[in-house]
């Protein structure tokens, strides 16, 4: 055992016990992994990646190269980095990690949005200062630090300040800072990039997991500190050759020999204070190495260590200086510093070479930041402490209230520090010496860089590709600097002229776990799920993903196959009669005396001379003249349209709306409100649907083709319209979201076929009806589908019209839509095949193909150029080509004979029972309850009644946006406003925990002094309004509203938050 | 992840945002006079400057506001007049 008997920061009355390969262990509370197989004698802990040599610690921080190791499920981290606990079990790696597919990953990481006007970097000297003045001068102040407690570089030297220990004056600080509510501390965080805009990311680490912290602030200080470098020569990766600084850190701070007998080749002053520390551990210091001409009396002036000895176990031996030999087993290498400026340079700031430090130091600014301490070359802890105060006063400066200053800085013991030697390089003696190691990580020697100048490089850029030098998982942080130095020697230029490569985030690795968070299984990705879900699930729906939504594809009964459902759910929509959930079509308000107007330019086709009560298909095409959407909508008023959209481009087409009106046409007074998730929908299908309907919206049977209605349906105010994509009788029938799921079972039960999106298909495949997304895909025009009938030639123009006649889009020759019938009726043709003549190149593509009930046979759709019907072409997909005759695209009732059911079916007598209301997150309540406590507590409001209000402010209700609001609760309603009752539920998140809770998705500043109350923004991946409230007194929480498709996803991810 | 300054809602990230592309490009006065070439160019042609630019942002997550900033493509700078 090398363990001191005393000093250091390790607890040495608790034991710890772990394993190494195996091998059972012991440390303390206060050990890395490092420190801790450094006191169990363990010399070579793992093997170089190319070579397979033997490697030791080499540092005592996140630059380690070499002591890389596989720690449970994580594949590869630095023994530098891991805090020793109970248990630990840890292997070597031969280099590179291996992901370990069978080990559990039980971590619970998480994420974290925090803002502030001063974010310090680093915990050390500077840091500490800079957090210190700025949190004084009044500002909101973060200061992260990777360590397990503050004080960096102060944790690991024996500096006084004051004449008293320097931890001493870390408490103080810390004693301030923790007094001050606007400061937080972040310990065991690592920042690992820094972005635009002051947008920095750090990782915590917790014993349950990784949180990622996203922080935004004014100003940054960076007080990252320095680490300490090697230098090339012979025989530099032996498992004894460590850096000075780690060497002193492990008899200092851990209490650790990592040696018996030491030489320390001491390029800086920093080799004689680690001389100094080893000395008073009981480590022999068998020779001090100093190329510096003028050296203290105790070292060998103007030498360098010129080689290395190793056992038949590869570990250091003996050091070689010339022509003398030094028994040792550490060689503790002081190569000189490098300021920490990697974050720095993420921020997309210049590094310059200075001279005298030989180092990379940070030049001008990219963005409101400022480094202080030794990042920039200050090396001394006094010169830390002043340049982190001076720091923190300016940073402050901008958001400050009062104004700091007067901070003493403490007297240290430090001796003032001599330049480094300007030494990068030892050249082998003899051509029998040993290896000269540039990239301990990566295996890089200096002879790989001769060759990489020898063909001709010159950029640092070119070599790191060419050698691999500095792409370790280190990222070559102890190497990036020799590098330069060797490839300045090698070249005959500075280290400055040489430059260093592209510093990139992250700074250190980051598992995959980490940067995922919550945001896993279910709330990868958000489920949009519609009222009626939960019956959907019951009866063994299988479902599509259509965008977020989830919807039936088809209802399988007993053991069917999917194509035996569709055929079947097919003929009862044909035949009988069926219902298909259509909740998922977007539904936009369109109010306001220019809406039909409006219309007008969208459309291609007319809707301000379309009848109040009357429906209308129509398709919008992008200003490019390709077809973007297309649905139904309907006049309700005067001034008042309802548009249905599809539902993959709801959002699109709403967002498309908006673009126009506040762009291009502010004149027009209309409005538009997304009232997709208020209502529910059900397509009631086939000949026989008149008496259902009869049934639940007594009257709304007798609807005309392409008409509406706003009745009551089941007792409920909604609308019925009567519209068909199947060619048969068919109505839509909407009530607010609440009564959806009722809905959806009365019509179920009075004997409705469920059926799903693939029937949905089929029945608009068989009228040719062509599907956006499916048939047209950005390149296809409203004339390409045949819709010329569509295109208004009266109006002046719409968006797109002037594209339609670009000699492109205008042309003879272009694919158009058509029908397809394989010679085999059962033969299919896959969608995507290609479509190509007895002779000649590929024609077109098959968009849509399907089994069809009502045919007996397959049947395809596709877009194909310089056809005509009766052609025969080859669909070919893969290996197979099968013949196809090419026919009209309507291969059902070309006629329209069935557009208005079965005449012998009419209303029957009577009235389907009431509707039963069910709120959006009502299947949550009992988990919303359990999940509870004394910190926060979770429940929805539900039925809250609410409308969207555009225009003239309405003197109450919630302000969203340039005249918009959202009105809620037991008000008036008044003429314009939009119910929107069922287009949002309420969560509402009450206890001291709250914030707490919101900080882990919401990305918006909700610091009470900040917040202005209300906001919309996202929460996970939900959009969201959320409101603060403050009653009851001393009590308050926040109301979160959101879309009541969003509602299980959103209370499903707080239920996983509330877990903490 | 930029910070964007809504006129509206104020300093929110990026990902509340739509990108609009170009701004100023207005819609033609008449377009059944445009020239194919015209019309090309107002359907297709866009600057592409190394350097400050012109461009739109909607609030999509927040006010659903469309607005327009000058951004450098280089640096992401936001101007602050
Ligand atoms: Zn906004």
């Amino acid at each position: 055992m090398t363990r001191l008997d005393k000093g250091g920061l390790v607890d040495r009355s608790v034991v710890l016990s772990f394993s190494f390969d195996g091998r059972r262990m012991e440390g303390h509370p206060g050990d890395t992994l490092a420190s801790a197989l450094l006191a169990n004698g363990v010399r070579v802990v793992g093997h170089s990646v190319e070579l397979g040599r033997p490697r030791g610690i080499f540092s005592a921080g996140p630059e380690e190269p070499n002591a890389l190791v596989r720690v449970g499920a994580d594949p590869m981290l630095a023994a530098t980095t891991v805090e020793l606990y109970e248990g630990l079990e840890a292997w070597s790696l031969r280099g590179k990690g291996r992901v370990d597919l069978d080990a559990t990953d039980d971590r619970r990481c998480d994420k974290g949005y925090l803002h502030c006007d001063v974010l310090v970097v680093g915990g050390g000297p500077a840091g500490l200062a800079a957090a210190l003045s700025a949190g004084v001068a009044g500002a909101r102040v973060i200061l992260v630090d990777d360590q397990p407690r503050l004080g960096g570089d102060l944790l690991n030297s024996r500096v006084r300040l004051d004449g008293s220990r320097a931890l001493d004056w870390v408490a103080l600080v810390r004693a301030r800072l923790a007094s001050m509510p606007d400061v937080r501390v972040l310990t065991r965080t690592t920042a690992i990039g820094y972005y635009d805009h002051n947008y920095v990311v750090a990782v915590e680490r917790r014993p349950r997991g990784e949180r990622l912290w996203h922080l935004r602030t004014a100003q940054v200080v960076l007080a990252t500190g320095a680490q300490e470098r090697s230098l090339a020569f012979p025989g530099n990766d032996r498992p004894g050759v460590m850096l000075a600084s780690a060497a002193r850190t492990y008899v200092n701070r851990y209490g650790v020999r990592p040696g018996r007998r030491a030489v320390v080749f001491a390029c800086a002053d920093s080799g004689y204070e680690a001389a100094r520390d080893l000395r008073a551990a009981g480590v022999e210091i068998a020779a001090v190495i100093d190329p510096r001409p003028q050296a203290p009396a105790e070292a060998l002036a103007g030498q360098v260590v010129t080689g290395t000895v190793a056992d038949a176990d590869g570990l250091l031996t003996e050091v070689l200086v010339g022509d003398r030999r030094f028994e040792a087993d550490l060689l503790a290498v002081a190569g000189g510093w490098n300021p920490v400026v990697h974050l720095f340079s993420q921020s997309q700031g210049r590094t310059v070479f200075d001279e005298e430090a030989q180092a990379f130091v940070p030049g001008a600014s990219a963005q409101a930041e400022r480094s202080a301490g030794a990042c920039r070359g200050r090396y001394g802890t006094a010169e830390a402490i002043q340049d982190g105060y001076a720091a923190g006063c300016q940073a402050a400066r901008p958001a400050g209230k009062r104004q700091g200053g007067g901070f003493r800085v403490p007297e240290t013991d430090e001796l003032p520090l001599r330049p480094p030697a300007a030494v990068w390089l030892v050249e082998p003696q003899s051509t029998d010496a040993p290896d000269v190691f540039a990239d301990l990580h990566r295996d890089v020697t200096v002879a790989d860089l001769a060759r990489a100048a020898g063909t001709g490089m010159r950029s640092v850029e070119h070599v790191k590709r060419y050698t691999t030098a500095g792409t370790g998982a280190d990222q070559g942080k102890t190497s990036g600097a020799v590098v330069a130095g060797v490839m300045s020697a090698l070249l005959g230029a500075a280290p400055g002229q040489v430059g260093t490569t592209t510093f990139r985030p992250p700074y250190t690795p980051v598992s995959f776990a980490t940067l995922a968070g919550r945001d896993r299984g279910a709330l990868s990705d958000p489920v949009r799920t519609t009222a009626p879900h939960a019956s959907h699930v019951a009866r063994g729906a299988v479902f599509e993903d259509v965008g977020q939504w989830k919807r039936p594809r088809y209802f399988p009964l007993g053991g069917e196959t999917m194509e035996q459902a569709v055929l079947r759910e097919c003929r009862a929509a044909r035949t009988g009669v069926a219902a298909m959930d259509a909740s998922t079509l977007g539904k936009i308000d369109v109010r306001g005396a220019g809406a039909g107007e409006f219309l007008d330019r969208i459309y291609t086709n007319m809707y301000s001379t379309l009848r109040v009560g009357s429906c209308r298909y129509g398709v919008m095409c992008t200003a490019d003249g390709m077809v973007f959407d297309d649905g139904t909508t309907t006049r309700l008023a005067d001034d008042h349209y309802l548009m249905t959209t599809t539902t993959g481009n709801a959002a699109a087409v709403l967002d498309w709306l908006e673009e126009w009106r506040q762009t291009e046409w502010p004149g027009l007074e209309v409005s538009f409100t997304s009232v997709t998730d208020h209502w529910a929908t059900v397509a009631v299908v086939g000949p026989k649907a008149r008496e259902i309907i009869g049934l639940i919206a007594p009257g709304a049977e007798e609807l005309a083709f392409m008409t509406y209605a706003a009745t009551k349906v089941l007792g409920v105010d909604g609308r019925v319209f009567r519209i068909s994509f199947s060619g048969e009788l068919a109505y839509e029938v909407n009530v607010p979201w609440w009564y959806g799921r009722s809905l959806w079972e009365t019509v179920l039960d009075l004997g409705a076929v469920p059926y799903g999106t693939e029937t949905m298909h089929v029945l608009r495949a068989e009228k040719g009806f062509a599907m956006v997304g499916q048939e047209t895909d950005g390149t296809v025009t409203p004339q390409d589908l045949g819709m010329s009938w569509l295109v208004s030639k009266r109006k002046p123009d719409f968006v797109g019209k002037r594209s339609h006649a670009r000699p492109d889009t205008a042309r003879d020759g272009r694919k158009r839509l058509v029908g397809l019938l394989a010679d085999d009726p059962a033969a299919f043709v896959a969608e995507g095949a290609q479509l190509v003549g007895p002779t000649g190149p590929m024609l077109g593509h098959v968009t849509s193909s399907y089994v069809s009930a009502a045919l007996g046979r397959s049947f395809s759709l596709a877009m194909v150029r310089g056809v005509a019907v009766g052609d025969r072409l080859s669909a070919v997909s893969g290996e197979s080509a099968v013949p196809v005759t090419v026919v009209e695209p309507v291969f059902y009732d070309p006629g329209n004979t069935r557009r208005d059911g079965d005449p012998a079916v009419r209303a029957v007598a009577g009235r389907a029972a009431g509707c039963r209301k069910e709120s959006p997150a009502a299947a949550f309540a009992g988990r919303f309850e359990a999940a509870g406590s004394e910190r926060v507590r979770l429940r929805e409001v539900p039925f809250v009644r609410m409308w969207e209000v555009r225009g003239a402010d309405p003197g109450v209700g919630l302000r969203l946006g340039p005249d918009w609001w959202l009105v809620t609760g037991d008000t008036e309603e008044r003429p314009g406003w939009v119910d929107v009752s069922g287009q949002r539920t309420v969560l509402e998140l009450t206890g001291p925990g709250a914030l707490d809770v919101l900080i882990t998705g919401c990305p918006i500043d909700l610091h009470p002094a900040v917040f202005p109350g209300h906001a919309q923004t996202l929460l996970g991946k939900a959009a969201v309004l959320l409101e603060r409230f403050s009653e009851p007194e001393g009590e308050g929480g926040y109301r979160i509203y959101v879309r009541s498709s969003f509602a299980t996803y959103l209370a499903e991810w707080l239920l996983d938050a509330l877990e903490g | 992840m930029l910070l964007i300054d809504c006129p509206h809602c104020g300093p929110r990230d990026e990902n509340e945002f739509r990108y609009g592309g170009q701004a100023g490009i207005a819609y033609p006065e008449t377009p059944a006079s445009a020239t194919d070439a015209e019309w090309a160019e107002y359907v297709f042609l866009r600057d592409n400057p190394k350097g400050w630019f012109d461009e739109r942002w909607f609030h999509v997550h927040g006010c659903r506001t469309w607005f327009t900033l000058r951004r450098h493509t280089v640096t992401h700078e936001i101007w602050n007049p």
